[in-house]
């Protein structure tokens, strides 16, 4: 019933380099002139920005968001802006830190607590699950967290391993914490101004290779109330064969194949799930409805990952729809090699989606076939 | 050190600190720090532990020799007066009777899972704990029943909690580890070791926070965490002393040493067994107290209380101290000493506390016998409080995950956000 789970092994196909994928801007359409472009940088820069000066209570704490502009200048300008009492930069102590955060969002502060990486979470998962997630539950209501955990997630290049593990789906089990996972420059500064005013801990994961790419955003997204909502997913791109699920930088990549599957006359629907817990079971399951098959694509390890998560959804909730297995894209199962070329293997690439969308629709050819 | 001997020497023997056969309250020549004079920590006495900070005392037993007094004879040498020391009675006799019945009602089943009692410890968490304000926060471990209680919260409400009903201080959500209580800033009841420090300097940089940057003028509240001699050699433990010290945030650091952490003697698991030494290294005043006195310890948290209150930082006090039980109610308790344990049995901090306020005229037999009365009658209420009350619904399980219900986050307008239409598709076209 189930057995349709395949590797993710990219031994063939059209190889696009990394500094070509910079390039590839979604869409790639021409806009009315009126749009503005905004990177995902300076998104979350201007949101940090927006959400301090509209309320004291917000401050960031982390290494290097303060003389050092931010170790990716996320937090750039901030530190002149506020001073040191509200932008801190503390000494490299994560779980010290990030419990120091706990304890003063016990008492309505809001802090936004940045990791340098996601990995570094790691150091303090024990405060963002034990004091954090559990609290509002354990005090039994009394206690909430109003505390965002934010930093890039995943893979970089050529980090080596233990700088490119994805979190999404750790955090993703546990109850008590919202996870979310922006894509474009619009959700990140939506989620991130929804997240710092949401009564309850969030993990924000971002994504450094989107920090510096460029998305349109129109006049409603530059407004200071901008928020976007948690738990609703977007529907990037509208389709009708194949649903296509997946978050952070694999939406670009999705986008890029949905074009190619256009191309041989495969119109594929791509969900951006911007919010992994609450996860979006409505719009996936009503999506799959529609188009009945479903590819899910992640940058994760693939045992336990999201996209299991949504498959099981999938199956309890609409089996009978289903025109064929549900097919899984993760990360290899191995955690990140240095090498350059190895590093592309253990990813998910654009020709791995396109072809698991194919196989989804039963028009695969053999393996040794080129994209 | 025998670091194999199964039998460990308790700590007195070993160190000319305490004095067990003459040490009672009132041998005012005890080389405790809990004496009548006043806590000097602003003339450095420098102990043999080098610290850059020349301001900084560790303050060391065997370095203060404190003039001996004779047996106070006026009132104002008295450490105490009736009202406090009749408040601080109760208050121990309350953390007792309290413990006394948790055991009882465990082994009847009407309490399960992990119990973490505290007889013996109770003049620390009655010395301290009674010296703060409503708004003052405290942060414990596991060992919370009676933090919790000297803070303020209802004995039922702390019995029912631990029964498992609806009506307890969580509403049976937490359970014995996991006190939490937001009228009285008992913001937990942790079960990781260590993970209650760094919580605890949070909130206190939250006080500071507000008075600095949100300009609250007034806001002097400070923290107490209280935590163990095994959760000293934790690494939270030492980067939340760091971060204390270079912030200057008000809270107090209590080092409850019992030299056990389960069966693991303090001896065998710390290189420097000496606790408070450890203040210094990070820039804060280290002290090492009597914890069996509550007295002495009511001295010394009123210096550190003061000094936080002040703005003038942190401070690390190390009590020494002794639970009468095991570690918890499972535990068999069997690699401890009996010479041991009868050692510090006689160190009772209520029978200590007793016999002074008896000898100096504060109160009489009859009076501190009412008291125990009194406190019979609010455990026993408690109990029935708790007998009585209901288990929580069905429906309270999934509850309080989060605190906007649904998780979706709640829009300005009141209604969640993910159900305005317009917000389905997001604006920018792709």
């Amino acid at each position: 019933m189930l057995g349709f789970i395949r590797q993710t092994v990219c031994n063939r196909g059209v190889s696009v380099s990394k500094s070509q994928l910079r390039f590839l801007v979604p869409g790639g359409r021409n806009y009315a002139s009126g749009a503005k472009e905004m990177t995902v940088r300076d998104a979350l820069n201007s949101a940090l920005d927006e959400e301090m000066s509209a309320d004291s209570k917000v401050f960031i704490m982390g290494e290097e968001v303060g003389e050092y502009q931010g170790a990716y200048k996320i937090t750039k300008g901030l530190l002149d802006k506020y001073g040191p009492d509200r932008v801190i930069d503390t000494p490299i102590t994560e779980a010290g830190f990030t419990g120091i955060a706990v304890g003063a969002a016990y008492h309505s502060l809001k802090p936004v607590v940045e990791f340098m990486t996601f990995n570094f979470s790691m150091q303090a998962i024990d405060h963002i699950i034990n004091s954090a997630a559990k609290s509002n539950y354990m005090s039994a209501g009394q206690i909430s967290v109003p505390i965002v955990f934010r930093g890039p997630n995943g893979a970089a290049a050529g980090v080596g391993a233990q700088h490119s593990q994805c979190y999404a789906a750790w955090f993703g089990a546990c109850p008590g914490l919202k996870v979310l996972a922006p894509y474009s420059s619009e959700d990140a500064r939506g989620l991130l101004k929804a997240a710092i005013r949401d009564p309850d801990p969030v993990v924000f994961l971002e994504n450094e290779l989107l920090y510096g790419e460029s998305f349109p955003v129109s006049a409603e997204v530059l407004d200071s109330s901008f928020c976007l909502p948690i738990g609703k997913a977007k529907i990037e791109r509208e389709g009708k064969d194949v649903t296509i699920t997946t978050f952070s930088k694999m939406v670009g990549f999705a986008l890029k194949a949905a074009e190619i599957l256009e191309k041989e006359g495969i119109s594929a629907e791509v969900i951006n799930l911007r919010s992994i817990r609450p996860l979006d079971r409505a719009t996936i399951n009503s999506s799959v409805r529609k188009t009945n098959r479903l590819v899910t694509v992640e940058e994760g390890f693939p045992q336990h990952g999201v996209g299991a998560e949504i498959c099981a959804s999938v199956v309890e909730e609409s089996f009978e729809y289903l025109d064929a297995p549900v097919e899984r894209i993760a990360g290899a199962d191995v955690c990140m090699p240095y090498a350059a070329n190895l590093e592309r293997l253990a990813v998910p690439q654009i020709e791995d989606i396109v072809r698991a969308a194919k196989r989804a629709c039963y028009r695969s050819t053999s393996m040794a076939a080129t994209g | 050190m025998a670091f194999s001997a199964k039998i460990i020497q308790p700590l007195s023997l070993l160190s000319p600190r305490s004095d067990n056969k003459t040490n009672n309250i009132n041998n005012l020549s005890s080389p405790f720090v809990g004496s009548i004079n006043k806590l000097r920590l602003s003339t450095p006495i420098i102990s043999s532990c080098r610290t850059h900070f020349g301001s900084v005392a560790a303050v060391k037993s065997d370095v203060i020799k404190d003039s001996k007094k004779p047996k106070s004879d006026t009132s104002s040498n008295l450490l105490i007066t009736k009202e406090e020391g009749l408040e601080v009675y109760e208050d121990m006799i309350l953390g007792r009777a309290f413990e006394d019945m948790c055991a009882q009602m465990y082994y009847r089943g009407k309490m399960f899972g992990f119990v973490h009692l505290y007889n013996g410890q109770e003049a620390v968490s009655s010395g301290f704990i009674k010296l703060l304000k409503k708004e003052d926060s405290v942060v414990s471990t596991y060992r919370d029943h009676v933090h919790a209680l000297s803070k303020g919260v209802p004995a039922s409400q702390v019995m029912s909690e631990l029964f498992g009903k609806a009506t307890g201080c969580c509403r049976g959500q937490g359970g014995s580890m996991h006190m939490f209580s937001k009228e009285h800033n008992v913001l937990g009841g942790f079960a990781f070791i260590g993970e209650g420090i760094p919580v605890a300097t949070g909130a206190a940089f939250t006080s500071k926070y507000r008075r600095e940057v949100l300009k609250e003028a007034d806001c002097d509240h400070v923290t107490m965490a209280f935590f163990g001699d095994g959760t000293c050699n934790n690494g939270q433990f030492f980067e939340c002393l760091n971060m204390a010290a270079l912030w200057k945030l008000p809270i107090i650091f209590v080092v409850e040493n019992n030299l056990w952490a389960i069966g693991m003697s303090h001896l065998r698991a710390t290189s420097d067994p000496q606790i408070w030494k450890k203040g210094p290294a990070f820039g804060m005043p280290g002290v090492h107290v009597d914890g069996m006195d509550v007295l002495k310890v009511r001295e010394v948290a009123k210096e550190a209380v003061g000094r936080a209150r002040r703005g003038e930082g942190p401070t690390l006090i190390e009590c020494e101290t002794y639970r009468f039980r095991g570690h918890s109610l499972a535990d068999p308790d069997e690699l401890r000493d009996p010479a041991e344990k009868a050692h510090y049995a006689a160190r009772d901090p209520i029978t200590s506390l007793k016999k002074y306020m008896v000898d100096n005229k504060l109160a009489t037999e009859a009076e501190l016998k009412d008291i125990e009365k009194k406190i019979d009658e609010v455990i026993e209420e408690a109990v029935e409080f708790a007998e009585e009350s209901p288990a929580p619904s069905r429906s309270q399980l999934l509850e309080n995950v989060f605190a906007d219900p649904k998780g979706f986050g709640i829009g300005p307008d009141g209604k969640y956000r993910c159900e305005d239409p317009k917000f389905t598709e997001g604006t920018a076209q792709v």
